[in-house]
């Protein structure tokens, strides 16, 4: 493997691991904050359906975007109805929100689109292109000389294929997913916002008896945990691919999920999580059968890595990860 | 702050507190009625009386947490209005409650600003809270490491931060919910001498506990509730224990449990280098060694999860052990099948759990059923293959009227009975099987004093009969007044035996914390 495949499938890692970072971030501000939610792959899934079929629909990708950001927000709004304000079992709402989901989008694009429940390709304006920083090899280069953009990037230096393959030529998507790391960090450990968010994960009855709304923060980081989600489906079918198709989201929410724990909900080590689980994604697409001393490793195996890893995470392999104290549990005022 | 202007204020001040005519119901059930109280500045107001009485409730109106059906709020002379906890920390009340409200993954200082922020952003708010806290410390001689964090604190210690919490909004007024319930005596000696420093300080204080000792030593003044309602405020400087407790209770209460001197038989239970781990592996019983005479009380002294409630469980034979425990004479298995409640029961052990809701009772059963558990095979219950409940039912009303179980109504779920009543029947069930050795626990934790002084009473008269008796209590109280042998636990392990004549509270405390002092 040369220099410039490594590049690549670091390329397409970064691309893989963005919706499992919104979605890992969108499930640590609701957790965080107490409510546990398995509801992150039909929200991710409702968002991918309403942002690709109105990026289709308008051609505008931003109202694709909003509209995804709206769809999982809804979706939100009712599991936070149904865990805060009626302190409902919050995985039973999770589950529902799932099958509401993977039911509701095939369904609702069906009858506008009539395509086999799919949303139709996009093109142009519809789709979320790639941003090229400043000096990054990029179309226009190409067409000032004859030679193609992956010609032009093979017979450049190594600095300028880092930069031009890997970091340049993203779409701003996952600029902002990786922004939202930090900015995460800040908003938890150095806001009156954050610190409150956390103590209402781990003792409700603290927040409440200094004064401070239980149901407020928990709603907010509902809120927040809606629209990173929605990015995140949006990205989907606007960034990742061309369109919406059944059950795209493919156990991403699961996943980031399991990327969540095994980063004992924490900012940057959910980065660390998601990069890992989308490097095992790309290798998976990119080395179709890899073969090791004469024997090859089924493309379903590479395939199923990430899955697996998943379960492996799940099943505690990762050591012992303190879950935030209240978290599932309805908060009822007591003395 | 505004501690000068307090000590300046005339003793005709307006009160710090006063409640007018405050009402709550929670459905059919009366928890205030018409309940007024002055709480003067500047002092110690002590509020006692039973579980159930109304304490709590009061002060969670007083605290925002419920609304008055009906009733007023004076703060400093003016009406005021607290609809919520923000409401009372604005008009200058804190709260302490009993089960703390912190953040136990927090640091001190996160939890004293969690609620008090001073902006968005938590770098200026922790760097002026690290200066008020060091002011705080100075000031009232509370010293903690705000950058500890919480549950690595000693209880003692975690309550200190409630009080930081307290001062550090400006509090004027300080409530305190039971606060000594789970300290040793030297916290509670501590406790008592931040009270008294806040005090001088200027502050006022709402003391609320069912404990008469803490009452007489501390406040100045008391209030007594008595199933909703204020029936006494008095001066501490001019009342009793003997006249709280009656006016408490509603009747004359004996407060000293009278009691012969012990006359110990042989002795019938020995338990030789007891050792238990628990499912996380953590060593609970490290080595317990005693002897238990007929005829006698041996307390078992110590603060709360020292081991006490293992032994309890390994004696009542619902845990698995090594060592060694011999019931007159014969050797007990304490793991297999051998070691179990049924087995323990029949050979003579009878056990009244710590917590009887979880151990003692099933809540959702009647009265009759409960009775009858652990000795449902007896042979007296059976009718052919089936139980004879009417035989069953027949006894439990018998009982119940011996324990003067209210209402005697066997027919009743064990969850509609009172703490107290609940503890009786419990208490009904193993003494009336006349067991050879009965272990007790908490016997009285959650009970009123009328009950108290009956349980009491039972156990001396069990003790009377040549029983030997297993007491363990948090309550220090409570061993010195039955105990003919008091032993002390800490950290799995007997710091040592003393009698109660020859020793006091301060010992023992220093027992409890692990301090032998003879032996060093």
């Amino acid at each position: 493997m040369d220099f410039l495949t490594l590049i690549q499938v670091l390329d397409s890692t970064l691309r893989l691991a963005t919706p499992l970072l919104l979605a890992c971030l969108a499930g640590l501000y609701s957790e965080r904050a107490g409510i546990f939610d398995i509801g992150l792959e039909g929200k991710m899934l409702v968002a991918a359906m309403f942002a690709g079929a109105v990026a289709a629909v308008s051609g505008n990708v931003w109202m694709g975007l909003l509209a995804g950001i709206a769809a999982s927000m809804s979706l939100s709004a009712l599991h936070g109805i149904a865990s805060i304000t009626f302190r409902g079992n919050q995985l039973i709402s999770g589950v529902a929100i799932n099958f509401l989901a993977a039911g509701m989008t095939v369904l609702v694009a069906q009858s506008w689109f009539g395509q086999g429940g799919r949303t139709p390709s996009l093109m142009g304006g519809g789709r979320f292109d790639g941003i090229e920083l400043p000096f990054a090899i990029g179309p226009k280069d190409a067409a000032l000389s004859d030679l193609s953009v992956t010609k032009l990037i093979e017979q450049a230096g190594p600095i300028q294929q880092v930069y031009s393959e890997l970091i340049s030529g993203h779409t701003i998507l996952v600029y902002v997913a990786l922004l939202c790391v930090p900015a995460t960090w800040w908003l938890l450990f150095r806001t009156r916002f954050g610190l409150r968010l956390r103590a209402v994960g781990e003792a409700p009855e603290a927040v409440d008896t200094a004064g401070v709304s239980v149901v407020g923060l928990r709603f907010a980081a509902v809120a927040i945990c809606g629209v990173l989600c929605g990015v995140a489906g949006a990205y989907l079918a606007t960034g990742l691919q061309a369109g919406f198709v059944k059950d795209m989201t493919a156990g991403r929410g699961f996943i980031a999920l399991a990327a969540l724990i095994f980063a004992k909900w924490r900012p940057w080590y959910a980065l660390s999580a998601t990069l890992l689980f989308g490097l095992l994604q790309a290798i998976a697409v990119r080395f179709q059968n890899i073969e090791i001393g004469g024997f090859v490793i089924p493309v379903q195996f590479t395939e199923s890595l990430p899955y697996i890893l998943t379960v492996v995470i799940l099943a505690g392999f990762v050591g012992k990860a303190i879950p935030p104290r209240a978290g599932g549990e309805p908060y009822v005022k007591e003395n | 702050m505004n501690a000068t202007a307090n000590k300046e204020r005339p003793e005709t001040a307006a009160p710090a507190i006063e409640l007018r005519g405050i009402s709550k119901a929670f459905g059919p059930v009366q928890a205030n009625k018409d309940i007024s109280i002055r709480v003067m500045p500047g002092t110690i107001h002590g509020i006692i009386g039973e579980n159930g009485a109304g304490k709590s409730t009061l002060m969670s109106i007083l605290y925002g947490f419920y609304k008055a059906d009906a009733g007023e709020i004076f703060i400093n002379g003016n009406k005021t209005e607290i609809p919520d906890s923000q409401a009372a920390i604005a008009s200058g009340i804190g709260m302490v409650f009993q089960h703390f409200k912190l953040v136990p993954n927090f640091t001190v200082l996160e939890n004293v600003v969690l609620g008090a922020e001073d902006g968005a952003m938590l770098r200026p708010t922790l760097a002026k809270a690290r200066a008020s806290l060091t002011e705080i410390a100075r000031e009232y001689e509370l010293h903690v490491d705000p950058d500890a964090i919480v549950e690595e604190l000693s209880v003692g210690h975690q309550q200190r931060v409630e009080i930081l919490k307290a001062l550090y909004r400006q509090a004027d007024i300080l409530i305190l919910d039971e606060p000594t319930g789970v300290l040793t005596p030297a916290e509670a000696d501590q406790l008592f001498r931040i009270l008294a420093r806040l005090k001088e300080e200027g502050k006022t204080i709402i003391l609320i506990t069912h404990k008469l000792r803490e009452i007489m030593e501390i406040t100045d003044t008391v209030s007594v509730m008595r199933r909703g309602e204020m029936t006494a405020t008095v001066k501490t400087s001019e009342t009793s224990p003997e006249q709280l407790a009656e006016l408490m209770v509603g009747r004359k209460v004996l407060l000293r449990v009278d009691k012969e001197a012990a006359n110990p038989g042989e002795t019938i239970l020995v338990v030789k280098n007891l050792r238990q781990f628990d499912d996380q592996g953590v060593e609970r019983l490290k080595g317990i060694s005693l002897n238990l005479k007929a005829g006698e009380i041996l307390g078992i002294a110590g603060v709360a999860g020292n081991g006490q409630s293992e032994l309890l469980e390994v004696l009542g034979g619902y845990a698995n052990a090594t060592g060694e425990v011999t019931l007159k004479g014969n050797a007990l298995p304490l793991s297999g099948s051998g070691a179990n409640g049924r087995i323990r029961r029949e050979s003579g052990i009878g056990h009244v759990p710590e917590d009887r809701q979880q151990e003692g009772l099933i809540m959702d059963f009647k009265a009759w059923e409960n009775m009858a558990f652990g000795y449902h095979h007896a042979p007296e219950y059976q009718n052919g293959m089936l139980m004879d409940n009417a035989a069953i039912q027949k006894e439990a009303l018998a009982k119940m009227e011996r324990f003067d179980v209210r209402p005697p109504n066997p027919a009743l779920n064990a969850k509609n009975f009172s703490g107290g009543n609940q503890q009786k029947i419990v208490v009904a069930r193993e003494i009336e099987n006349n067991p050879d050795v009965l272990l007790i626990g908490q016997p009285t934790r959650g009970v009123d004093i009328g009950a108290i002084e009956f349980i009491h009473q039972q156990i001396i008269q069990l003790r009377d009969e040549g029983k030997a008796i297993l007491l363990v209590s948090v309550e220090l109280d409570e061993i010195f007044s039955l105990s003919d042998r008091i032993a002390v636990m800490f950290d799995g392990q007997i710091m040592g035996e003393r009698m109660p004549n020859e020793t006091d509270e301060k010992e023992l405390g220093l027992l409890m914390a692990g301090i032998n002092e003879k032996a060093a």
